[in-house]
């Protein structure tokens, strides 16, 4: 899905390219295109009838500069209206300067609310707060034993009366409960439910209008479709919301709902949950968000999904080596090896901008790669270094450490170069779309 | 789940009524006005379409067939054209295996429950046992959801509920061992039903879809043709993203049928149309509400009149 909708929107731009001026019928394709990467990413269609408007009138009337292409422009008008949807910055939490702050997850069923109440615990206690998890979900069975294992394993205090309890009651209690356990941010967990539930909407507010937190948090998944604008519509109606937490940025969920949520609630998007572990929260970033809407990776998200496994010092390092095209064969196997640990090759490369016209429907095969690996282990540090030493006689003692064949180690050794190259053209420029998104200015 | 069949077409409509109002109405709404068939009106009904999250290919798609067959059959009249819009959606949907036999020959029959986080795993476990009890069929559930915090105690809070056993092990276990440990006590038991309930996981973890290969290689080793049934469990707000998931929980997986669940709120889970249409997987059951007999077997017909009427 991601490949494709990349290559839909380089196309309909390269078609826009080589024509001087911007014309509402030169524009049309394109225009089209970007309506169905927006659709196919779930922003809600009546957010891009009139987002497509405005990029319209936009480009109808600016002034095409000689030195750009018409298509750059249209990226970039795309770009910088998606991203002020979204709000110039990442907003942080409103800490109150008496203590307790409290903090209100609210949401849909399933949207990792308990996770997320967690996650921020964690967040603030590294911060050096002292946070109270309370477990206000009575009504999933074992929702509140959950939230009691997730505040163990983030080493925070956590409270609640038990399943037979009134949300409201434990709520109140909490209040105490959290000067006795001199904690300073009360974080309530409250149970998921549908904003069509009268009963359980009033239960929300009861609890909201007898706590009064400083932060109401509607959590909601980056994978929601249409029906966002809907649930947070009446969410934001029935309890003043202060920010959003959009969770499951870990899987390949465009995340358009994103722009429905924000425009809908006029609330930030305070944090995004990227992973399973406790300490998967990370800010809101709306250049990399627009970036993921629309199909364009970049280079730092791409290392931020890795950063479970790979260093950022050394991402840092390999994007210096690879535009400098210093990059042997020593950090290729470290880097696949990386890889391979976060799973899907393909997908990953392809959110290399650029990338996935580049390769085409290429796709890259995980076995392939254990006997990349053996080639490579079978080479000496000098070989890897300077793959040029490596001549006949190499290449069969590697070959045959590697139980492949010398046409194996020459194809390795051929790929390699072919990728440095490409790693060389992206990075510096030359070659198609990589070098334009990457220096698009504010990109 | 026969027993739970009356009420069940008042009941979903009910459930559905906000959804009804606004997708009817729209559609009412494109007609009013009108005495020809026109682009606009199209382009309207596309969009509502798009809005229940049926993605823009089959909605796309969908419009260019009613174009082509209003044209064909001369029809001008809205209600006639909606007819035409339904019949065209249950066409789309019927194809496939939907109903749940439960039955198997020799052998527990066992079911896998998988899909993303939160989509509802447990609830269905959980409401499943209940019904497959309520039918006398004898039942076990299997708590291969090791992972997340307090899931195992979320599984056995339904055994108690409906008492039914349950194999579990520590969380943290190995799934597939809990797993097979559960096949093998629901053959030893002579069980009729086992249900198995997984971790959820982002499909792109390639890692956990290989555990969840992984469990499915093991139930097959113990009771040879098990699983019986694969169920992926999708939430009904799920975006145009449930495609993805879909695709590849069933290369994963063999995958036998779609659980519909949330339709309770206003989402209209038209990814699952798109499902059916693209990957011909079919749905076999939906959840239109939290109590045990709001979780219905899919009919297409039944679905598609509680969505437009």
């Amino acid at each position: 899905m991601f490949e494709s909708l990349s290559k839909k929107l380089e196309r309909a731009f390269k078609n826009l390219r080589g024509q001087g001026k911007l014309t509402e019928k030169n524009m049309k394709d394109g225009l089209q295109e970007i309506r169905m990467a927006l659709l196919e990413a779930d922003v809600n269609y009546k957010v891009v009838k009139q987002f497509i408007a405005d990029v319209q009138e936009r480009a109808l009337g600016q002034e095409v500069l000689a030195s750009l292409q018409p298509g750059q422009v249209i990226v970039k008008i795309v770009h910088d209206e998606l991203v002020k949807i979204m709000g110039g910055g990442n907003a942080p939490l409103r800490l109150s300067q008496t203590p307790p702050t409290i903090i209100m997850m609210v949401g849909l069923q399933g949207q990792g609310k308990t996770t997320t109440a967690g996650k921020l615990a964690m967040h603030l206690k590294k911060q050096g707060r002292h946070p109270l998890l309370v477990g206000a979900d009575v009504y999933r069975p074992a929702a509140i034993k959950q939230l009691e294992v997730v505040a163990e394993q983030a080493g925070v205090e956590s409270f609640s009366l038990g399943p037979q309890a009134d949300p409201v009651d434990i709520c109140l209690m909490a209040r105490g409960e959290a000067q006795m356990r001199n904690c300073d941010v009360i974080i309530l967990d409250t149970a998921g439910r549908l904003h069509v539930d009268e009963e359980m909407m009033s239960e929300v507010r009861r609890i909201q209008s007898q706590m009064h937190p400083h932060e109401i948090l509607f959590v909601a998944n980056a994978m929601t479709g249409q029906d966002a604008v809907t649930s947070a519509k009446q969410f934001h109606e029935n309890l003043p919301l202060t920010g959003v937490v959009l969770t499951q940025m870990d899987g390949d969920a465009r995340g358009g709902a994103a722009i429905s949520l924000i425009q809908v609630t006029g609330c930030p998007i305070k944090f995004v949950g990227t992973g399973e572990k406790l300490d998967a929260l990370q800010a809101f970033h709306p250049q990399r968000m627009a970036d993921q809407i629309l199909g364009m990776g970049d280079i730092v998200s791409l290392v931020e999904q890795a950063q479970q496994v790979v260093d950022r010092e050394q991402a840092i390092e390999f994007q210096k080596k690879a535009r400098k095209a210093s990059w042997d064969l020593e950090d290729f196997l470290q880097q696949m090896q990386q890889v391979k640990k976060m799973g899907n090759l393909g997908d990953l490369v392809k959110k290399i901008p650029g990338m996935s016209s580049m390769l085409g429907d290429q796709e890259f095969d995980m076995d392939e790669l254990k006997y990349t690996e053996a080639i490579i282990y079978s080479m000496t540090k000098k070989e890897r270094q300077n793959p040029k030493i490596i001549n006949g006689n190499r290449r069969l003692r590697i070959a045959d450490g590697s139980g492949t064949s010398v046409q194996d180690v020459n194809r390795l050794l051929k790929d390699f170069e072919k990728m440095k190259k490409m790693m060389k053209q992206m990075m510096k420029g030359g070659k198609r779309g990589g070098r334009r998104l990457l220096r698009m200015p504010g990109m | 789940m026969a027993e739970e069949k009356r009420g069940f077409f008042g009941r979903l409509r009910d459930r559905l009524s906000k959804t009804r109002d606004t997708l009817s109405g729209s559609v009412r709404r494109v007609f009013t006005g009108r005495s020809s068939i026109d682009d606009e009106m199209l382009e309207q009904l596309e969009e509502t379409l798009i809005g229940a999250d049926l993605g823009v290919e089959a909605a796309t798609s969908i419009i260019a067939d009613m174009r082509r067959l209003a044209k064909e059959r001369r029809v001008y009249d809205p209600d006639a054209f909606l007819q035409l819009l339904k019949d065209e959606l249950v066409q789309l949907l019927e194809p496939g295996d939907h109903a749940l036999t439960w039955e198997t020959e020799g052998g527990p029959h066992v079911t896998l429950i998988a899909g993303v986080n939160g989509s509802g795993k447990t609830t269905t476990a959980g409401k499943l046992c209940a019904h497959l009890t309520k039918q006398g069929k004898t039942v076990m559930l299997g708590a291969a959801d090791t992972f997340r915090a307090a899931a195992v105690e979320q599984l056995t809070i339904w055994s108690e509920r409906t008492g039914v056993p349950i194999i579990k092990h520590k969380d943290g276990a190995d799934p597939a061992a809990v797993a097979f440990d559960a096949v093998d006590a629901a053959a030893s038991r002579g069980v009729d039903c086992l249900l198995i309930d997984t971790a959820g996981r982002l499909h792109t973890k390639v890692n956990l879809m290989e555990e969840l290969k992984k469990i499915q290689r093991v139930v097959g080793k113990r009771v040879p043709g098990a699983p019986n049934e694969v169920l992926l469990v999708l939430d009904a707000t799920t975006g145009q993203n449930g495609l993805q998931q879909a695709r590849i929980f069933t290369e994963a997986l063999h995958v036998t049928g779609i659980v519909l669940t949330k339709l309770d709120g206003t989402a209209k889970g038209g990814i699952a149309v798109a499902i059916q249409k693209q990957l011909g997987i079919p749905i076999k059951l939906i959840g239109v509400g939290e109590s045990v007999e709001d979780l219905q077997p899919f009919n297409a017909r039944e679905f598609v009149e509680a969505i437009f009427n």
